[in-house]
């Protein structure tokens, strides 16, 4: 169970993004998070995955606090994919940084063997997303944060990513938070929905 | 999504690469030139009273000074000199600037005493505070690479900084230690990586910088002894002649520096497109 206790944190001081935070991901659930554009999701997201410093409140995983080093077991999936990699390495380079995930999972995400040898700029935003959610697979990873990963994708493509994404959730037992705006999407995927309001959740939506 | 030609057939059909190769030929043919010729020296020196102020001719291409000596060599000498120390200061500032972008990235105090540190340099007039450094340490050729290089780290300082920070905030460079990478391989494979092309096209465009301030410092007396063929030496010594029409005293050590200075602005940008991979392919 990842849960997050009453965690505030803000980028400039007095001012915080969010305030009082508090909530639960048990394992192999699907959570969706919306909120209007500004309210603190992608904040959110981040700090579940660590990438915060928290000015209050916790975090913990089963009980305990998320580790500091090593493999992080929240990984957090940005909705701009060209961001998450570095653009001096090639695809194979890339997926390699977490683990190397064997033939026929990369089949599965229609990953090609000649993309391995690519550039990240040689590949559309949809191809390298999937290369972005792979990487983010690495055994030992229990938690996936989802921050509207597929809201600059073409329909067809978003269901092949979600279908393809939700399989391999199942066989791992994965949590997953999806960030959203889309609201016939969060209510496909997930279980249970929370809204998000001025950096405070409100109520399930 | 179309099929795209893998990044080395794109560089092998590229003009860039075709520019940089060419640059790069004349800058190792000139290096080479200078450092296997073991006559320069000699010639350099060599006065021959009977051939003063020769224009230029089949024996003397470049005609030859006022004390008889060919003022091909001269150059020759000259322009290996001003390689040297470019290289040197430009090297120097580099380092300066690289350790100095590193500091203002570890925390916010450090950031604004380097913020300071740049900004004075930058307001202070540049020639003057070349010469003043120069002078205090006694003139020179180390004197000269010295004030070159102390006084050439800021802009690129600021650019290197300014690269740093947003590094350090880049998503991949987070995602890279939630991967658990170290701290030394996020420097050594993301960071080192990402600024080298910086440092490489910072000290690139530095270098004709430095040799432009090693001429203008030896012209105005500041920089090497006039006893070394300098480029700034010859320079200095032609305008005496220059009205008399010794034209050959000034062009073409003037030239020699141009094209080296040119060589090196071309050679800075054309690696500057080469080491991106989007840019080289575009």
């Amino acid at each position: 169970m990842l849960e997050a206790h009453d965690i505030t944190l803000g980028y400039r001081p007095g001012v915080s993004v969010l305030r009082g935070v508090s909530l639960q991901l048990a394992a192999g659930e699907w959570l969706g998070l919306s909120g209007a554009s500004g309210s603190g999701k992608s904040t959110l997201g981040r700090a579940l995955a660590g990438h915060h410093t928290l000015r209050s409140g916790s975090l913990q995983l089963d009980g305990a606090p998320l580790p500091r080093h090593g493999l992080h077991p929240v990984q957090w999936l940005p909705q701009v994919p060209e961001l998450a990699v570095n653009p001096r390495w090639r695809i194979g380079r890339i997926l390699a940084e977490a683990w190397t995930p064997d033939a026929a999972l990369r089949q599965r995400f229609g990953i090609g063997d000649d993309w391995l040898e690519r550039y990240p700029h040689e590949l559309s935003g949809g191809e390298l997303q999937r290369v972005a959610v792979l990487r983010s697979l690495a055994p030992g990873v229990r938690y996936l944060i989802a921050d509207e990963i597929s809201s600059m994708l073409d329909a067809i493509t978003q269901a092949e990513l979600w279908q393809t994404l939700a399989e391999v959730a199942e066989q791992r037992d994965l949590g997953v938070l999806v960030i959203g705006h889309d609201r016939a999407l969060l209510k496909r995927l997930c279980q249970r929905r929370l809204w998000l309001e001025n950096g405070q959740l409100c109520a399930e939506a | 999504m179309s099929a795209t030609p893998s990044p080395r057939l794109a560089l092998r059909g590229n003009p860039r690469l075709g520019l940089a190769l060419g640059t790069l030929t004349l800058l190792v043919a000139l290096v080479a030139l200078l450092i296997v010729t073991p006559q320069l020296a000699e010639r350099a020196g060599a006065s021959d009273f009977q051939a003063r102020l020769l224009a230029p001719t089949t024996d003397y291409w470049f005609g030859t000074d006022v004390l008889g000596r060919d003022l091909l060599a001269r150059t020759l000498q000259g322009l290996a000199l001003s390689l040297w120390v470019g290289a040197a200061a430009a090297l120097l500032g580099t380092l300066i600037a690289l350790g100095l972008a590193a500091l203002a990235c570890l925390d916010r105090r450090a950031d604004a005493v380097v913020g300071l540190l740049v900004d004075s340099v930058l307001g202070l007039p540049h020639l003057i505070l070349l010469m003043l450094i120069a002078f205090a340490l006694g003139g020179g050729t180390q004197a000269v690479i010295i004030a070159v290089a102390l006084t050439h780290w800021p802009s690129l300082t600021r650019v290197l900084r300014a690269e740093l920070l947003q590094l350090q905030q880049a998503d991949y460079v987070r995602l890279s230690r939630r991967f658990g990478k170290s701290r030394g391989f996020v420097i050594w494979h993301h960071l080192l990586p990402a600024l080298l092309p910086h440092c490489l096209v910072g000290g690139l465009l530095l270098f004709p910088h430095a040799i432009l301030h090693e001429a203008a410092l030896t012209f105005l007396g500041f920089g090497l002894s006039p006893g070394q063929p300098a480029i700034g030496v010859l320079l200095a010594e032609s305008m005496r002649y220059l009205s008399a029409g010794y034209w050959w005293l000034g062009v073409f050590p003037g030239l020699g520096l141009l094209l080296l200075v040119l060589a090196f602005d071309r050679l800075g940008n054309a690696l500057r497109r080469l080491l991106t991979p989007h840019e080289a392919q575009q």
